[in-house]
């Protein structure tokens, strides 16, 4: 039995927000691998839940009408990785969420939860941040979207409104066309575990494969929030890709994160993986979108 | 509080049940306390071991971190469904008895019904990835390798392949 208050069951996402507004004391539990395991070490014992699992309507990944990717909240990771529209766009995002946690996580955890829980660490967060990925939030007044990084605002908090629930996460069109991704996670084992480090890098590279249209970096752990690195993006945009640039490029992430000291690792260890991961996921990267690093 | 209960539809093993359930359960307590369903086993409780694993719609879950309200509609599977009527073993189990994939047992009804999830997919795994499908799974005894071993071994067999270990 699980230490709680009450809980409140939606099935549809209006009957989520009158819930929302009803209780506004409760807390949302999507999957519950995070709320659940939480309430039962007693950090969140004793309070009222609404729990969102049982809406179907949240979950599935689809192309809406401008071909932006959309990606319903309750979409388990599981789903997300074997997604056939995943797999063509935004293969990267797949592959990263196919590190969290065990096969039975994979089967629970759902992307919403992953970045609703404003945690640094979250296996999608990084790659969804390297994509501007687009937060859908419906509440009393409608739907609102916004930027990735402004859903963000510090550690273990985004920003949802008392009467909003996450619906959606959108990867635009504009992000994913004719651009290729690859995703390292650091970590001490390779299953249940929390990233030491995550990094995701994308590259859209020109129609001769020979220069870099866009590049882009973003980070899990290397800050409060998961963050992009745009010193180092304007060291890889329009530049010519070579083993010299990548050095380079991975040399400049250190001026854009800020890693701590944590009991899983020093700050001096995590930037000093943090230029290899970025080295390494960038020359993937441009492997994967076609081109030669000379 | 004061109890709060809900009438749950499901189908468990087969059999299609209702249950009026304390919201507060989670599914292994449901599938224990109400079913005795005792090869669902409670040990880390946080989703970390695997020894509560059951099948939910063909998908394997840790039923101690998956709330019984949530069991509505749903078709439920744990390691007691295996058994078939003249009491022969499955194929998976007999290959976990074949290659000694078993010492204490607790972690063998959750291994087994991951098991199940991974050869029903009717494909072909390599070893690192037949790996990484069993790694929601603690076991204190074994080394693992029998348990990995018993899996490789079953899937060999229901895909008429010859195996060398």
């Amino acid at each position: 039995m699980y230490d709680m208050k009450a809980l409140y069951e939606a099935s549809s996402v209006e009957e989520a927000i009158a819930l929302r507004i009803e209780h506004p004391e409760a807390q949302i539990i999507a999957g519950g691998s995070d709320v659940l395991v939480q309430m039962r070490e007693g950090k969140r014992a004793g309070k009222e839940l609404i729990s969102i699992y049982m809406i179907d309507d949240l979950r599935g990944v689809s192309l809406d009408e401008e071909e932006n990717l959309r990606i319903g909240s309750l979409t388990s990771f599981s789903h997300i990785t074997r997604d056939p529209l995943i797999q063509k766009y935004c293969n990267v995002l797949g592959e990263a969420v196919d590190q969290v946690g065990s096969p039975q996580i994979r089967n629970i955890g759902t992307i919403g939860g992953n970045t609703c829980n404003g945690v640094t660490s979250a296996d999608s967060a990084s790659t969804l941040h390297a994509y501007e990925a687009i937060v859908e939030l419906t509440g009393k007044n409608g739907v609102r979207r916004l930027p990735i990084k402004d859903f963000y605002i510090k550690a273990g908090l985004v920003d949802i409104k008392p009467d909003e629930i996450q619906t959606a996460i959108l990867i635009p069109k504009a992000s994913y066309e004719n651009t290729f991704g690859h995703y390292i996670k650091y970590g001490m084992r390779n299953a249940m575990e929390i990233a030491t480090l995550g990094c995701s890098v994308n590259v859209r590279l020109s129609a001769d494969k020979k220069k870099i249209e866009r590049c882009r970096i973003a980070y899990g752990v290397a800050g409060p929030v998961p963050m992009r690195c745009p010193s180092a993006e304007a060291v890889a945009n329009g530049a010519v890709p070579t083993k010299e640039l990548a050095e380079q490029f991975a040399r400049t992430v250190i001026d854009d994160i800020n890693p701590r000291d944590s009991w899983r690792a020093s700050k001096a260890f995590r930037q000093h993986i943090a230029v290899e991961m970025a080295k390494r996921a960038f020359t993937r990267a441009v492997e994967l979108a076609g081109g030669e690093m000379a | 509080m004061s109890a709060q209960y809900k009438l749950i539809h499901c189908t468990i093993n087969g059999k299609k049940v209702e249950k009026m359930v304390d919201v507060r359960a989670s599914l292994t307590d449901m599938l224990r306390n109400d079913y005795h369903l005792t090869s669902v086993k409670k040990g880390c409780e946080v989703g970390e071991c695997g020894a509560c694993n059951v099948l939910i719609n063909g998908e394997a879950f840790n039923s101690c971190i998956y709330l019984a309200v949530w069991a509505e509609g749903k078709n439920i599977q744990t390691l007691e469904s295996l058994l078939s009527p003249d009491g022969e073993l499955s194929d998976i189990q007999q290959a976990f008895v074949e290659e000694s994939a078993i010492q204490c047992g607790f972690c063998t009804p959750g291994f087994i019904m991951t098991a199940v999830e991974i050869l029903n997919a009717g494909k072909f795994y390599s070893d690192e990835e037949l790996r990484k499908l069993l790694s929601g799974h603690l076991c204190r005894c074994t080394g693992y390798e029998n348990i990995f071993r018993a899996v490789k071994k079953a899937m060999y067999r229901r895909l008429g392949k010859e195996i060398d270990f």
